[in-house]
């Protein structure tokens, strides 16, 4: 564990670093497309970090200077399938965000929706030594917590103190400096498989790309689809990838759950192509042009070219109704949803104050998806598109780049993790000695 | 029919390891800098270098260069074909031609006129020069020459001197400028002007007066005709010539039979009789008191 907090925290030193140089990419890698952003940190707030989060939840402080999609290669499920084709189209989104940006960057905020995340809610609580509570209180609290065994091969990808304790007094945004007895901390802690990061790192080490961060995708869509009343309330997001549907629920600003549905987009794709027998590209198109998930009379009598190069004149001259395609899609549709109800329902969802759904992600843009979804999950449900951020191209503005936006927030304005503590000198007691001899030993 | 239908595989579009690599490189300002800037610089640099290391190529760039600059340098415009001097008498000119020895035609671009100007101005007979060339390709000289106020007699020589006592040229004859008035005696050109303005003094007795004696380079003597002198103290002698013309207007005092009048001392003036006045004056005096002699 202390392995992940050091690689977490030189990861944090890797950003102060790129924010210092002023450049940054982000790059949400997902099952359907690879999105690059290039943002440039030179907007008037870049020297007001402390005064909190700043006008326009810290978005001025950089603009988007390059930006590249690419349609991502050997991704399954949001994780990496196949190494070199990954690493290939990392590099087209790179070199032409790059070339559009007119500048080398050399440091990149990652984020995925596979690894099969999972989350836990953790607490701990600290007698306090002095009267007023101090950053080293918060450490100490921070790691009090007790940490479930949450199994070999698991990584921590996000750990946020969501809520602090103060004797009595629950709520607290930021403790330090107020008086009590007894600190109790609330904590957020998001575990993802950890050979999906080690192939994360080695696929950005071959592009020659430092990493700089890394985020859940759900974690940082609902970053961005989130409004501002939407995140205090509660709220889910719902990203429906391309390979993956994530959700995060979020209240008083803060992620407490976040799960991903091994569904998405592709698996409607799929099922289009194997109910047509046409290939996924013309089955991704047909999706695009026609797709809908609530059909009308009308839609019996719209025809669609299915078309295909057999050479078979009968089987190249196929027609389906949309009505037909809407009945392959529906049925797939719902199984997402109703996968998405489960995990909602299983995080307790419907125990909060405020139960917003909102739906982003590429996959939300199939036509209806509202009505059907505000079938399944509840009434408050809306369609969620990113916040705008300065200099983001048109084509970026959709839903399908909820994630690149939600990292772009995330990298001018990360939330407080764990490993952003110092750690308390008792975990060390012992065996400070013993590292320091380990590290002379691996280094001499 | 059927192999035509067949799709082509497109090509990868990702960039191979090696071409995103060097984009990257490309894209790094340093390295950028230095391939726009430095390399055609380097190369330049060392064209160049390479050429002019050759000592062939050397002497050929000079003498390209020497040539362009002589074929500009000789052009009609800016030839120089003979030398006009005005302002000074034939016999100055001629020295001054003599002096410069130039000859025409030449460069105006190889002419010092600096240097021609101090050539000409170390001649005697000449004040101050001006020279400037004109269009056509005329060096005009035009000589302020310096004006003959008195004949000083040295020890060597009979010599003109302006009214600063600068030497103008020597004649060999007082007769040749017998308007002038005469000076004498060492260091008598160093207060020419002094001369002058004794003699402006002296006006009413100019027909008479035959020159001045600078005495022990201190005062003057003013020599009459008929072997008279008039000694003139070394300060403020304008004052004592003043008294003596006065004396003289008073009581023809110059026109008796005096050798000397001595002004040396102010409230003391003392004449000398000449020698035969003097043993006249004295005969004279031994009659009246009526002593015989004989």
């Amino acid at each position: 564990m202390t392995d992940l907090y050091a690689m977490q925290r030189a990861m944090r030193q890797m950003r102060k670093a790129a924010m210092q140089r002023g450049v940054v990419a982000v790059l949400d890698i997902g099952t359907s497309k690879i999105a690059c952003l290039i943002l440039r940190f030179d907007g008037p707030e870049r020297f007001r970090e402390q005064d909190g989060i700043g006008s326009m939840a810290g978005q001025s402080s950089f603009r988007v200077i390059g930006a590249a999609t690419t349609r991502s290669r050997g991704i399954k499920f949001g994780e990496i399938a196949a190494m070199g084709e990954t690493e290939r189209a990392i590099r087209t989104a790179v070199q032409a965000a790059q070339k559009m940006a007119n500048q080398r960057v050399d440091h990149v905020i990652a984020c995925f929706s596979g690894g099969r995340p999972k989350s836990y809610g953790l607490d701990g609580a600290v007698d306090l030594y002095e009267d007023a509570v101090s950053e080293y209180d918060v450490a100490r609290a921070l790691s009090a917590c007790d940490v479930p065994d949450y199994g070999d091969g698991r990584e921590i990808l996000h750990a946020q103190p969501v809520n602090f304790a103060l004797d009595h007094r629950s709520g607290l945004a930021d403790p330090r400096g107020q008086m009590g007895n007894q600190l109790a901390v609330d904590m957020h802690m998001l575990t993802i498989d950890a050979n999906v990061i080690q192939d994360l790192l080695y696929c950005l080490k071959r592009c020659d790309l430092e990493l700089a961060g890394l985020a859940s995708s759900a974690y940082v869509t609902g970053v961005s689809s989130l409004v501002e009343d939407e995140q205090e309330l509660g709220a889910a997001c719902i990203d429906m990838g391309g390979g993956a549907t994530g959700l995060s629920i979020f209240i008083r600003k803060h992620m407490i759950y976040a799960d991903s549905v091994r569904l998405g987009g592709d698996s409607v794709t799929s099922d289009i192509s194997m109910g047509l027998q046409v290939p996924t590209a013309v089955a991704e198109r047909i999706k695009t042009f026609y797709g809908g998930v609530v059909a009308t009379g009308m839609d019996d009598r719209e025809m669609i070219e299915v078309g295909g190069d057999t050479g078979d004149w009968e089987h190249d001259r196929r027609r389906v109704s949309r009505a037909e395609l809407i009945g392959i899609m529906r049925p797939r549709v719902e199984e997402i949803l109703e996968e998405v109800r489960a995990r909602l329902d299983a995080a307790g969802f419907d125990h909060l104050p405020s139960q917003q759904i909102v739906l982003t992600g590429g996959a939300s843009q199939i036509p209806g998806l509202d009505g059907l979804a505000s079938k399944i999950l509840g009434q408050q449900v809306r369609l969620g598109r990113p916040l705008r951020v300065q200099g983001l191209p048109q084509a970026a503005t959709g839903p399908a780049f909820a994630g690149s936006v939600g990292l772009s927030l995330f990298a001018a304005h990360p939330q407080d993790e764990w490993w952003d503590f110092d750690i308390p000198m008792d975990k060390y007691s012992g065996r400070s000695l013993k590292r320091a001899l380990k590290w002379f030993k691996d280094n001499w | 029919m059927q192999q035509m239908n067949v799709p082509r595989p497109k090509r990868d579009p990702a960039p191979s390891r090696v071409a995103y690599r060097i984009h990257r490189l490309w894209l790094t300002p340093l390295f950028r800098a230095l391939m726009r800037v430095g390399v055609p610089a380097f190369m330049v640099a060392l064209v160049v270098g390479l050429y002019v290391s050759d000592e062939e190529n050397r002497d050929a760039i000079n003498g390209m260069v020497h040539d362009m600059r002589v074929a500009i340098e000789t052009r009609d415009e800016f030839m120089v074909k003979l030398m006009a001097i005005d302002g000074a008498s034939p016999i100055v000119a001629e020295d001054i031609r003599e002096t410069l020895s130039q000859d025409f035609p030449i460069s105006s671009f190889d002419l010092d006129l600096e240097q021609m100007k101090a050539q000409i101005e170390t001649l005697d007979a000449v004040k101050s020069a001006r020279l400037r060339i004109q269009s056509g390709g005329v060096l005009q000289v035009n000589v302020t020459e310096r004006v003959p106020a008195v004949v000083w007699q040295s020890p060597e020589a009979l010599t003109l001197l302006d009214n600063t006592g600068a030497r103008i040229i020597a004649i060999g004859d007082r007769s040749e400028r017998s308007d002038l008035p005469l000076i004498a005696g060492s260091g008598a050109d160093a207060k020419v002007g002094e001369a002058l303005e004794l003699l402006t003094t002296a006006e009413p007795l100019l027909p008479r007066i035959r020159g001045l004696v600078r005495v022990g380079e201190r005062r003057w003597d003013v020599v009459l005709d008929r072997n008279q002198r008039i000694l003139l103290p070394a300060d403020d002698p304008n004052l004592a010539m003043a008294r003596v013309i006065t004396l003289n207007d008073a009581q023809e005092m110059l026109s008796r039979d005096l050798a000397v009048v001595d002004m040396r001392i102010a409230h003391r003036p003392t004449i000398r009789l000449q020698q035969d006045a003097a043993a006249e004056l004295r005969r004279i005096r031994v009659f009246e008191m009526g002593v015989t002699q004989e």
